[in-house]
C-alpha cells in the first residue's frame, strides 16, 4: 500500500500501547504519515482516535511503542514540545483568544521584537503573509472574534504554519462548519498538501474523508484495523471496518417480537441543528434498536425524547397521552428512563454509595418529603446487586471505587427500581469488558420479554442486531430507514448508514 | 444514616475508626482548646447557680457562639450545593434593623414585639430568595450573585436606621437574646433547636441526598430528575432566614440596631466553622454537627484569646496562626505525606 515514489514515511507511529486505570485505550496502534498527502484517522467514537492523537502530541506519554520523525526517534513531552518538533495541531475547539487581534493570535508566543519591545508593525507583516499562505485576505488588526468561526479555523492554522511545521495535525475540524467552510478548508489543505506538509485529519464524515484523503487509517477498539488507500476503499467497506460487523458470529437472534401497544411515540421531533423531524415509536415488549455513526442524531433524539433537550417542534406521545417534558423531571413522572452514555459525568455519583446511586431516581419520584427508609433502600440497593451480579464490597461501597461495567449495572439499577415503561439505554456497553457486556446484554433481553419497552442505541452494530426487533437507522441528523427483525441484515445496515442503496 | 452526618461513609464509631471519623476530626481542635483553657484559666469548668441562671465560662461561650451557630448552619446547606453566601453579615444587620426600627426607641413598643421579629424574618428570606433566584434563575456565580446583597443589604439597613444606632428601650427584646430559660440562656435554646430541627429535615426528607448530588455532580443531578433549581433556591432561602435569627440574637443583646458593624464579617467566621466542621468548599458531603462544632470552636478560640489577656493588637494575629494550624492540621494532602514518611 506504500507508494512506491516515497518509501520512507515523514512520521511514524509503530505498536503504541496506552493503559489508563481499568481501560486499555490502545494496543499496539499505529500509524505511518507520508509528506505531500492528507491522511485521514477514522474510527467510531471510543475507537482511540483522541488517545493516539494526543500520543503524538505529548499530551500522552505512551507506556509502550515508538514514534520516529524523518527517521529520527522523537518523545515528545508536551504540546509545545511536539509543536517545536514540527508538529502542529488545530484542534476542534478553537483554542485562541478571541479578545487579541488576528496579528497577535497568529504570531503568539514569538512576537517580533525590536530594542526589547514588540515590533507591532513587522508582527501584522508577518501574521498577513502567513494568512496569504492560505489565501486568507482579512484585516490582521481587527479582533479575532469579529470573524466567524470558519476564519477562526483558519487564523489557527496559519498560527501552526508559523512554527515552521511539517505535520499538521487537524482534529475533527469541520465539526462546527458549514458546507461552503468546509470547501474553504479543503482548497487550503490542498495547497499546503502540495507544498509537502503532511496533514493528518480526523473526522467521522465519510463525504469529506472521501473528498479530500489520499489515505484512511482505520482504529477500532484502540487497535490499528488497517491502513488502506482511499481509491481502494467503498463507503460500505469503509463503515465495515469501523464498526467491525463481518467478523464476530453472534448468538441466536432475538426471539420473535412481543410487541405490545405502544409505549412511546415521537412525531416530527425537531430541534435546530441537532435533529431533523423524526418519527419513532417504541412498543411495550420489544427491543428497538438505534444504530448510526456519532453525529448522526441517535443521542440527540434520545435526550429530546428525555426532556434533557427542548425539542422546537413535534410532539411526544406517551401510553396514547402527548406529553411536553420541560425538564428529565417531567420525563421520569411519566415512567420514561434514560441512561447516558457518558457514565462518569451524566450519570454516577461517584463519591456516593452504591444504595444511594439505586435509589436517586426512585426517591426523585417519590419525592423530597418522602424519604425512603434506610432499611428499604439497603433492601432494594442488595437486591439488583444480586440481581445483576454487580461486584462491590457492600452497598456502602463508593460507586466511584467500582468497575466500569460494575457502575453501569448501578446505573442501570437506579432507572429499573423506578419500573419505568420505557427504558432508554445510550451505549450502556461502552468502555466495559465482554463480560459485563454480556450480563447487561442478557438481562435487557428479558426486561423487554417482561413488558418493558426499550430503545437500545449502540455504535456496535452486531449488538444492535443481536437484541433489537426493530432497528432505526440514523444518518445525517435524521432517520434513514427502518428495519424489522428478519429484514435485517448487515450489509444493509452498512449502506443505510454509508448512504449508498 | 447518622443524624447529623451526610457522609458517604457510614459512621463507625469502634476503636480506632473513631480518630478516623469526619465528627472527631471537627471536635478534636475543640476539645484542644477546652484543655488548655481547663489547664490555663483557674475557675475555667467552674458552673454555678446564681439567682436560677447557670452560670460559668462554658455556658459563655455557647451563648456568645449562637448566631455564629445558626449562621453556619446556613451555610452548611448552601456550600453542599457548592455555593457561598457571603451576604450572611449583611442580612443580619438588615434583620435587626428591621426589629429595632419597628419597635422604635421608646418604652412602649411602636409595632408588636413578634411582628416586628416577624417582619425581621420575612426581610431575610426575601434576602436569601433573592439570591437564590440569581444563582438558580440567572445562573450567576454564588459569590458574586451574594456579593451583591453583602454591599445593598447593609445600606439598606443604614437606610433604615439613618445610618445611627438605634437603641430599643422596650424591656422584652432583651429576651431573645440575653435572657435566660429554665436556667440556659434564651439563645441556645434557638440555635440548638434550629440545628436539631434541621437535622430531623435532612434525615426524615431525601433533602440531604439531593443537596449532595447536586453539590458533586449538577449535570447528573439533572438527568436523575433532582430538582436543582428549586434546592438552590431553597438552600439560600434557609442561609437568609438563619442570618435573620442570627441578626435577631445579636440585636437583641446589645438591645440595639448597628447597622454598620452588626455582623460584620460574620459570613467568613461562618464560611471557616463550616470548613472547619470537615464540609469541603468544592461542595457534596457535608456534615451539620462539624459545623456546630466548628462554630463553637472558632468562639471558644476568641473566649480563650480575651481571658488570656492577650493584647488586642495581636489578638488577631493569634487567631489567624490558631486557624491556620487547626487547617493545616485537617489537612487530607499533610496526612498524606505524614503517612507516606511513616511508611519510609
Amino acid at each position: 500500500m506504500v507508494d512506491a515514489a516515497n518509501p520512507a514515511p515523514l512520521l511514524e507511529l509503530a505498536g503504541i500501547h496506552l493503559q489508563f486505570p481499568g481501560v486499555k485505550a490502545l494496543t499496539d496502534a499505529g500509524l505511518r504519515l507520508y509528506p505531500g498527502e492528507v491522511h485521514t484517522l477514522m474510527g467510531q467514537n471510543g475507537a482511540g482516535k483522541s488517545s493516539l492523537i494526543k500520543v503524538l502530541t505529548g499530551v500522552y506519554t505512551p507506556d509502550a511503542g515508538r514514534i520516529t520523525l524523518a527517521g529520527a526517534p522523537i518523545r515528545p513531552r508536551s504540546a509545545r514540545h511536539a509543536q517545536e518538533l514540527g508538529i502542529s495541531t488545530v484542534y476542534q475547539e478553537v483554542n485562541l483568544c478571541p479578545n487579541l487581534s488576528v496579528a497577535e493570535n497568529v504570531c503568539v508566543g514569538r512576537y517580533p521584537r525590536r530594542f526589547g519591545m514588540i515590533d507591532w508593525a513587522a508582527m501584522r507583516r508577518q501574521a498577513a503573509a502567513l494568512l496569504e499562505r492560505l489565501q486568507v485576505r482579512i484585516d490582521v488588526t481587527r479582533p479575532l472574534g469579529a470573524y466567524p468561526l470558519a476564519m477562526q479555523q483558519m487564523v489557527a492554522i496559519a498560527r501552526s504554519l508559523g512554527t515552521s511545521a511539517r505535520v499538521l495535525v487537524l482534529d475533527e475540524p469541520t465539526s462546527s462548519l458549514d458546507e461552503a467552510e468546509v470547501q474553504r478548508l479543503f482548497e487550503v489543505l490542498r495547497r499546503l498538501r502540495a507544498e509537502g506538509m503532511a496533514i493528518l485529519f480526523v473526522t467521522h464524515f465519510l463525504d469529506q474523508t472521501f473528498a479530500i484523503s489520499d489515505r484512511i487509517t482505520v482504529l477500532r477498539n484502540g487497535e490499528r484495523e488497517g491502513e488502506y488507500l482511499c481509491t481502494e476503499l467503498s463507503r460500505v467497506d469503509l463503515v465495515n471496518k469501523m464498526v467491525g460487523a463481518q467478523a464476530e458470529t453472534q448468538a441466536p437472534a432475538p426471539t420473535a417480537s412481543h410487541a405490545g401497544p405502544e409505549v412511546l411515540r415521537a412525531h416530527g421531533l425537531t430541534r435546530r441543528g441537532v435533529l431533523a423531524p423524526t418519527d419513532l415509536a417504541a412498543r411495550s415488549g420489544e427491543v428497538l434498536g438505534l444504530c448510526g455513526l456519532l453525529g448522526s442524531g441517535r443521542t440527540e433524539l434520545a435526550r429530546l425524547l428525555f426532556g434533557a433537550d427542548r425539542a422546537d417542534a413535534g410532539s411526544i406521545t406517551v401510553q396514547g397521552r402527548e406529553r411536553k417534558f420541560r425538564s428529565p423531571r417531567d420525563a421520569i413522572a411519566a415512567g420514561i428512563a434514560f441512561c447516558s452514555e457518558d457514565r462518569k459525568h451524566e450519570g454516577a455519583i461517584l463519591p456516593l454509595s452504591v444504595r444511594e446511586n439505586v435509589v436517586l431516581a426512585l426517591q426523585v419520584r417519590a419525592g423530597l418529603w418522602r424519604a425512603i427508609p434506610l432499611r428499604k433502600q439497603r433492601a432494594l440497593a442488595e437486591e439488583y446487586v444480586r440481581q445483576l451480579g454487580i461486584k462491590t464490597a457492600s452497598v456502602e461501597t463508593p460507586i466511584g471505587t467500582l468497575s466500569g461495567g460494575n457502575q453501569q449495572k448501578v446505573l442501570l439499577a437506579r432507572w429499573l427500581v423506578t419500573e419505568p415503561n420505557a427504558l432508554i439505554l445510550d451505549e450502556p456497553t461502552r468502555g466495559i469488558d465482554i463480560r459485563a457486556k454480556q450480563e447487561i446484554m442478557d438481562y435487557v433481553t428479558a426486561l423487554c420479554r417482561k413488558g418493558m419497552a426499550i430503545l437500545f442505541i449502540s455504535s456496535e452494530l452486531p449488538e444492535v442486531l443481536r437484541c433489537s426487533q426493530r432497528l432505526l437507522v440514523m444518518r445525517d441528523r435524521r432517520a434513514g430507514g427502518e428495519y424489522l427483525q428478519g429484514e435485517l441484515d448487515e450489509q444493509s445496515v452498512l449502506h443505510v448508514i454509508a448512504e449508498e442503496t | 444514616m447518622n443524624t447529623l452526618v451526610q457522609s458517604a461513609r457510614p459512621a463507625v464509631p469502634s476503636g480506632r475508626e473513631l480518630a478516623r471519623h469526619p465528627l472527631f476530626r471537627a471536635g478534636a481542635p475543640l476539645l484542644v482548646l477546652l484543655l488548655a483553657d481547663a489547664l490555663l484559666l483557674p475557675g475555667f469548668l467552674h458552673l454555678e447557680i446564681k439567682d436560677g441562671h447557670l452560670y460559668g465560662a462554658l455556658v459563655d461561650i455557647a451563648n456568645r457562639a449562637a448566631p455564629l451557630i445558626l449562621a453556619a448552619i446556613g451555610m452548611t446547606l448552601v456550600v453542599a450545593t457548592r455555593g457561598v453566601d457571603i451576604s450572611v453579615g449583611a442580612v443580619v444587620a438588615l434583620a435587626g434593623s428591621v426589629a429595632a426600627v419597628l419597635v422604635g426607641g421608646d418604652a412602649e413598643p411602636h409595632v408588636a414585639l413578634g411582628t416586628a421579629f416577624l417582619a425581621a424574618l420575612a426581610a431575610a428570606l426575601a434576602c436569601g430568595l433573592w439570591n437564590g433566584a440569581l444563582v438558580s434563575g440567572l445562573g450567576l456565580q454564588p459569590i458574586v450573585a451574594t456579593l451583591i446583597l453583602m454591599v445593598a443589604g447593609r445600606g439598606l439597613a443604614q437606610l433604615l436606621t439613618d445610618g445611627q444606632i438605634v437603641t430599643v428601650y422596650y424591656a422584652p427584646y432583651a429576651w431573645l437574646g440575653g435572657g435566660y430559660l429554665a436556667g440556659l440562656p434564651v439563645a441556645l435554646y434557638l440555635a440548638g433547636g434550629v440545628a436539631v430541627a434541621t437535622g430531623l429535615l435532612l434525615r426524615h426528607t431525601a433533602l440531604g441526598l439531593f443537596l449532595r448530588v447536586v453539590g458533586i455532580n449538577p449535570v447528573a443531578a439533572r438527568l436523575a430528575g433532582v430538582p436543582a433549581a428549586a434546592l438552590l433556591v431553597f438552600a439560600y432561602a434557609f442561609s437568609g432566614l438563619c442570618a435573620g435569627l442570627a441578626g435577631l440574637v445579636i440585636s437583641s443583646n446589645v438591645t440595639s440596631a448597628d447597622a454598620n458593624n452588626a455582623g460584620l464579617l460574620l459570613e467568613l467566621d461562618a464560611i471557616l466553622a463550616v470548613t472547619l466542621g470537615g464540609t469541603a468548599l468544592t461542595g457534596g458531603n457535608f456534615s451539620l454537627a462539624g459545623s456546630v462544632l466548628g462554630a463553637l470552636t472558632i468562639q471558644a478560640l476568641t473566649y480563650t484569646i480575651y481571658a488570656l489577656g492577650v493584647p488586642p493588637e495581636v489578638n488577631l494575629v493569634v487567631k489567624a496562626m490558631v486557624v491556620f494550624i487547626v487547617c493545616i492540621a485537617q489537612s487530607p494532602e499533610l496526612r498524606r505525606m505524614l503517612g507516606k514518611g511513616a511508611q519510609a
